[in-house]
């Protein structure tokens, strides 16, 4: 399947649930923020929300900033 | 008696708010801003190197609980992206908190004010502290106070300039009419600077180049510190009235 991530095409073989893509990336889900087609994934939704096909996916986090 | 800036029934331990950008690397910023004694810093929100996991990360040297983490919105230039990225920063579970910048010029880095209005009153009515990021124009800090800001943050001079406070009589202006705290952001250069904007009654100060970009940083976030301390120390004894004349300090009495 392929997904839209942070602006790139990202396959992935098991896209399943938003939790499951940040295991694959090996992200700590505490310390970051996810859209999804331009729509914010609640973290409480994180193990429930599923993704398909084509869906625009960013994850964001905190970096240097003034 | 305590002098305490308190925003939202928030206490701050420190009157410096500094900002994470342009050090060298995540130990000098670390460094720098141990001296300079801030707890609240300011972060940027960006999307994540997925390509490289091994990437250090900010917070891995700016542990959130032990410093308020104050997300911005630098870059955005539309409302729409303002409240993407505030809402985002929100989501990540890390702060309430927004300095929230609507950028309306590339190369003066000004705000758009009138979007920034708009953007202030959807996030406060959302439960979003905001910080705005402004003008220094009374009319504006006086709406964006009515607007819900929780505090608002003219500017002393463009961002990353350097140049200090440009218009202290309209900081003036704001500060007399403010109900809510005013946070000089953006413009200072050195420490007497931040020490003129606590000398005319400003909360605090926030900055960021000013330090990193100074020959010695964590120098500099000390001397910002102490510069912080003086002025606002200076404000709350009142100065003396300034005089055209002479008034001898020793007396003539006595003299042969």
């Amino acid at each position: 399947m392929r997904l839209i991530l942070n602006g790139d095409n990202f396959e992935t073989s098991n896209p399943g649930t938003v939790r499951e893509l940040l295991d694959e990336l090996k992200i700590m889900p505490g310390r970051v923020a996810v859209e999804v087609n331009l729509e914010i994934v609640r973290k409480a939704d994180y193990e429930t929300y599923k993704l398909g096909e084509g869906d625009k996916i960013e994850i964001v986090n905190f970096v240097g900033g003034g | 008696m305590e002098d305490k800036l308190i925003i939202k029934g928030i206490e701050f331990n420190s009157r410096l708010w500094v900002g994470t950008g342009k050090y060298k690397d995540f130990e000098e910023t670390k460094k720098a801003i141990e001296a300079s004694g801030a707890d609240v810093v300011t972060v940027a929100v960006r999307r994540v190197n997925i390509i490289d996991r091994k990437t250090e990360n900010l917070l891995d040297y700016i542990d959130p609980k032990k410093y308020k983490i104050l997300p911005n919105t630098a870059g955005c230039y539309t409302v729409e992206d303002a409240l993407r990225y505030s809402r985002l920063a929100r989501e990540s579970g890390i702060s309430d908190l927004i300095k929230l910048e609507v950028i309306g010029d590339e190369r003066t880095l000004f705000p758009d004010t009138i979007g920034l209005l708009e953007a202030t009153e959807i996030l406060a009515k959302e439960g979003s502290i905001v910080f705005a990021y402004t003008n220094d124009d009374p009319v504006m800090a006086k709406r964006l106070e009515n607007a819900g800001a929780a505090a608002v943050m003219p500017l002393a001079a463009p961002i990353g300039s350097g140049l200090g406070i440009r218009n202290p009589y309209n900081i003036k202006i704001i500060l007399e009419q403010a109900k809510v705290p005013i946070i000089v952001d953006a413009g200072v250069g050195t420490a007497s600077d931040v020490a003129i904007a606590m000398e005319l009654g400003c909360d605090g100060v926030l900055l960021n180049t000013a330090i990193a970009g100074a020959k010695d940083p964590i120098k500099m976030a000390s001397a910002m510190k102490h510069g912080v301390i003086a002025g606002r120390l200076a404000y709350l004894a009142g100065r003396m009235p300034k005089r055209l004349y002479a008034t001898a300090s020793t007396t003539i009495e006595g003299m042969l």
